[in-house]
């Protein structure tokens, strides 16, 4: 479609643009105190955004604006993901202790930056439009890392989070230009037509330029070996920022690796039939195999040794995106639809571990093991609640976690014998996560017992604590309004060569 | 027929966590009563079934079925035959029991209550849902309320022993669930058991993994996953740590319930799915059986502390079982068609199940019994306890005669029939687990002797007889031990129909097992 036809479809993102410049604007007439009432505006935007997706034909598949941007079901799924984890996190960040001394106008109005640029990522066909995409992410999020000036360790984050950015990017830019090189183009059909005619004589500089550009898409993800940064960004940012860091811009991600690979090394859209798969010839399935066995193993073992709990959770969703990764090399749809039903599991799960920690600091805690002690006897709605997002992340029934791990396990022995070797490491590694979500019940309910006057949080925090505790149960017994919302939005716009 | 009976059993405890849930916690009696209730109703309704089920019927009754996720044909099936009713009523009978055993928790009775109920749905679940995905589910809901009540309301090393469980068992259950998986996609994309036990023989006929034959890998998977929970030697090492630390009830629960559930998935899932497997491996099941007999003995003999002996005593007695389940192949037409030891091993090692269940958890509550006395278990620190404690002292002396299988009490009509029928197959692995029933009978007189006889320890001189309310949760098993002890009849005509379609299966497959 042309640039003025495009912008029919591109409601969502006008609206996010309009919210961006309606909240500094709004900022400017709040004193200090009163700045966190710009949420209110993103709020209001975000749900006009959502409105408008909501509206669109979602039966249209076409590319927007000369081919830079894909309009399909798949983007839709992921941009309603991204503004419900934003919708929560936000509630989240009211809650916070950490953010007082802030005036918080351009926090919210850069969690909706973020959110422009995460919807052009999980959008973007053309590899100019991927680097502006994952740029306008980073940047936003370089700056929300930082926010808290006053503070060292959030100083630090932002500081390692930029280097290791920019070091990231740059590699990534630097394999993007090696395809440009080979293909004369940049636009992932192209790419994938010019690579079909090539037969396989440039299949070195290919594979050459598909790690390059991993160690960019691995960083979104935060996959080992591109995970440095991750610790130490989770540990220092605000936590309702790592909070956020760890689902929505990993959300996007993972869209924009599946369209990457999927329509530029794949087959061009559906992955229905894994020998399509088979004309590039590159080890790029061997790749992802192996970054994420390593990526999942290295995130628990870490995990383990860690006495922080936002570190600990910092490594364990370094394992999570392993999980998810392990089945990309399977080719296949159902590969893909596991991980669109374990993000939506994930998000839930995460979230509230992350709101758990935030409430625990505001009620005078820390974020250590140390600080936890006797939770369960002293807040018990909070310990209680802490235990089901353990048990789900660690992926132990009737829980979502547990329905997210199943599909993406079913995804590879679906795959056939010769993936079962895969299967067996991420169960393995899901028994070595429990040890550690488990220390984090251990010291809640197993120590500190006390009968000191139970402390009941007040409803606000309660109704967040439902809101993301209900989620993380009822699909794990009941998901089939998911397992929908994903098949149909597992639809991809494709251009057959 | 009320088709629904099966679905109330399970869910009749998640009824009464719900209401214990809205029971303030300062009512103790309240929430003890509501459990009693519920585990009342729910031990009243298996007998229900009990009466009411078809004799002669080898499959299913009582069944149930309803849709779940039909995008990943999950289905909710419930049903009952005569190898799982033994194991419901058991279920139903110890958890009752085990609300009287908890009567004296003295802290934070509402979450261990709850959690109590909880695990009870979990264990009803496993022994009655027919869709394999429902049965990993129950089968992984029952380890976080043991995790909790092991690490809560357990002894001084509860942590540890709560975690080891935990990982463990999780250990287990990932590489089943990996090869439900195997089987699911590999048998036409169904969870339902009925259909893989018809589907799966040939189905995955042929059907090679990483160049060894699937079904093979399957086999081994699933049981490595149920081997864990029986504990057939080496998995057995979380078990000592947590019997000992789980309090009594717990340990009731543990040792009479959990362990019969790998025993229960071995027979329903790897006999009947995977038939032509268990001729190859039925001598290293036999062989396991004879580690696990020995090593569990001389583990028993070595204890110092009661509880420990207890435990390892259940390592000796599942083996016993495994000998048992093993002779099932002497229906083959290999070892000359002999039915009667195929009936015998398989029928044996079910009545073993359910004795075991019995006596274990009566040798448990006694064990509970002394200690919330003396405070100790020290087997040693006692001696003459038969002057003070005349009827703990008999009751005591049934319970060990029961545990080392002395005719006229169940335990050893159940082990007589596992040797009998593995005889004619394994004669030498017969013939040296008797070394095990020599070491059984010493450890457990060993120990009586020690305790109960010789000169009173002063300190003990006033310990109160075993009460009223202890006496309550004892006798029901007592009686159950010595009247299947003289009559068995019952019992083996309650499992025998299943118990021949279970051997039919297996056997059949023997003319195909050489090939294999």
């Amino acid at each position: 479609m042309n640039n003025l036809q495009s912008l029919s479809l591109y409601w969502p993102e006008l609206i996010l643009t309009i919210t961006v410049l309606v909240t500094i604007i709004a900022d400017l007439f709040y004193s200090p105190k009163e700045s966190g009432r710009t949420a209110v505006w993103v709020l209001g935007g975000l749900l006009l955004t959502y409105v408008a997706i909501r509206v669109q034909d979602s039966t249209i598949v076409t590319t927007l604006f000369m081919e830079n941007l894909a309009f399909d079901p798949f983007a839709t799924f992921f941009k309603t993901l991204i503004i419900i984890a934003t919708v929560l996190v936000i509630f989240i960040s009211q809650r916070t202790s950490e953010l007082t001394n802030y005036r918080t106008g351009e926090y919210y109005a850069l969690l909706a930056i973020m959110v422009f640029g995460m919807f052009l990522m999980v959008s973007a066909i053309d590899l100019i439009m991927v680097y502006l995409a994952i740029e306008i992410v980073s940047i936003s999020s370089f700056i929300l890392a930082g926010y808290l000036r006053g503070d060292l360790r959030s100083n630090e984050a932002a500081l390692k989070y930029v280097i290791y950015g920019a070091f990231s990017s740059g590699i990534m830019l630097f394999g993007l230009s090696i395809v440009f090189g080979l293909a004369g183009s940049t636009k992932f059909f192209a790419i994938q037509e010019a690579m079909w005619n090539l037969e396989g004589s440039a299949n070195f500089a290919f594979t050459l330029a598909t790690v390059f550009i991993l160690a960019g898409f691995g960083y979104k993800i935060s996959a080992v070996p591109f995970h440095f940064w991750t610790p130490d960004v989770y540990e220092g940012s605000p936590t309702s920022i790592t909070a956020y860091l760890s689902v929505a811009p990993k959300a996007a991600g993972f869209a924009l690796i599946i369209r990457f690979f999927n329509q530029v090394f794949g087959d061009g859209g559906s992955f229905m039939d894994p020998s399509l798969t088979t004309y590039t010839e590159l080890p790029w399935p061997q790749l992802l195999a192996a970054l994420a066995v390593v990526t999942m193993t290295l995130g628990n073992l870490v995990a383990m040794q860690q006495n922080n709990i936002k570190r600990m959770l910092a490594y364990s969703s370094i394992a999570h995106a392993g999980y998810m990764l392990m089945v990309l090399p399977t080719l296949s749809s159902q590969g893909v639809y596991a991980v669109m039903i374990y993000l939506v599991m994930y998000m839930f799960m995460n979230l509230g571990a992350f709101f758990v920690v935030i409430y625990v600091k505001s009620q005078g805690g820390g974020e250590s093991f140390d600080d936890f002690r006797g939770l369960g006897w002293k807040m018990p709605i909070v310990g209680i609640v802490m235990t089901i997002f353990m048990l789900s992340l660690t992926g132990i029934p009737p829980t979502a976690g547990f329905i997210g791990k199943f599909y993406l396990f079913a995804a590879i022995i679906n795959a056939g014998p010769q993936m079962y070797w895969l299967a067996i490491i991420g169960a393995l590694n899901s028994v070595i996560s429990l040890y550690y979500y488990m220390r984090v019940v251990k010291v809640m309910f197993f120590e500190g017992e006390t009968s000191e006057t139970v402390l009941i949080p007040p409803i606000p925090v309660i109704l967040i604590f439902l809101a993301l505790a209900i989620p993380s149960v009822v699909f794990g017994v009941y998901w089939t309004p998911i397992a929908n919302w994903v098949s149909k939005s597992l639809v991809f716009f494709t251009q057959v060569i | 027929m009320d088709t629904s009976i099966l679905s109330w059993i399970i869910w009749i405890p998640v009824i009464g966590m719900g209401a214990i849930a809205l029971i303030p916690r300062e009512k103790v009696q309240a929430i003890k009563m509501v459990t009693a209730v519920a585990t009342g109703i729910q031990f009243l309704a298996t007998i229900g079934l009990w009466t009411r089920f078809d004799l002669s019927n080898g499959g299913f009754q009582y069944m149930e079925r309803a849709e779940w996720i039909p995008s990943f044909n999950i289905t909710y099936i419930l049903g009952v035959d005569g190898l799982s009713l033994p194991m419901v009523i058991l279920t139903g009978l110890l958890f009752f029991l085990g609300t009287f055993v908890s009567w004296n928790i003295d802290r934070a009775q509402k979450g261990y209550f709850a959690l109590y109920l909880l695990l009870n749905t979990g264990v009803m679940g496993v022994f009655l849902s027919l869709d394999f995905f429902l049965f990993y589910v129950f089968w992984e809901v029952m380890l976080l309320p043991m995790y909790f009540l092991i690490g809560m309301w357990g002894g001084p090393q509860r942590e540890y022993a709560a975690i080891k469980f935990f990982l463990y068992t999780l250990f287990g259950s990932v590489l089943m669930l990996i090869a439900i998986l195997a089987l699911y996609f590999t048998c036409g994309r169904t969870f339902d058991m009925l259909l893989l036990m018809q589907t799966a023989p040939t189905a995955l006929d042929g059907v090679m993994f990483w160049g060894m034959s699937a079904i093979k890998v399957i086999w081994v998977m699933l049981f490595i996953g149920f081997a864990i929970k029986v504990p057939v030697f080496p998995f057995h090492t979380w078990l000592p740590l947590a019997h000992v630390e789980a309090p009594t009830a717990i340990s009731v629960i543990l040792a009479g319930i959990l362990l019969k559930l790998g025993v229960y998935g071995i027979l329903r899932i790897n006999y009947t799915m995977l038939p032509v497997a268990v001729w190859w491996f039925a001598g290293a099941l036999a062989l396991l059986g004879l580690i696990n007999v020995i090593w569990g003995a001389m583990c028993a003999l070595a204890q110092k502390d009661l509880k420990k002996l207890v435990a390892y005593s259940s390592v000796n007695h599942m083996g016993y079982l495994l000998i048992g389940m093993a002779a099932v192949i002497a229906a083959g037409e290999a070892n000359g068609n002999n039915l009667l030891a195929a009936q015998a091993g398989l029928g044996g090692a079910v009545f073993q199940m359910f004795n075991h269940g019995t006596i274990s958890a009566m040798l448990f509550i006694l064990v509970g019994v002394i200690y919330d006395r003396a405070h100790h278990r020290d087997i040693e620190g006692f001696g003459g306890l038969a002057t003070s404690m005349p009827i703990y002292s008999g009751i005591v002396a049934v319970a060990f005669f029961a545990g080392l299988g002395l005719p006229g009490l169940s335990g050893f009509i159940s082990e007589a029939m596992c040797f009998i029928g593995a005889f004619p197959v394994f004669k030498a692995i017969v013939i040296a687990s008797t070394l095990g029933i020599l070491l059984n009978a010493a450890y457990f007189l060993w120990a009586f002797q020690r305790m109960f006889m010789g000169e009173l320890n002063d300190k003990y001189k006033n310990l109160p007889e075993i009460n009223k309310m202890e006496l309550f949760t004892v006798v029901p098993l007592l009686v159950i031990t010595v009247f299947f002890g003289i009559y068995p009849r019952p019992f083996l005509d309650l499992i025998s129909s299943t118990m021949n379609v279970i051997i039919d299966t297996v056997a059949n497959m023997g003319g195909i097992a050489g090939v294999f």
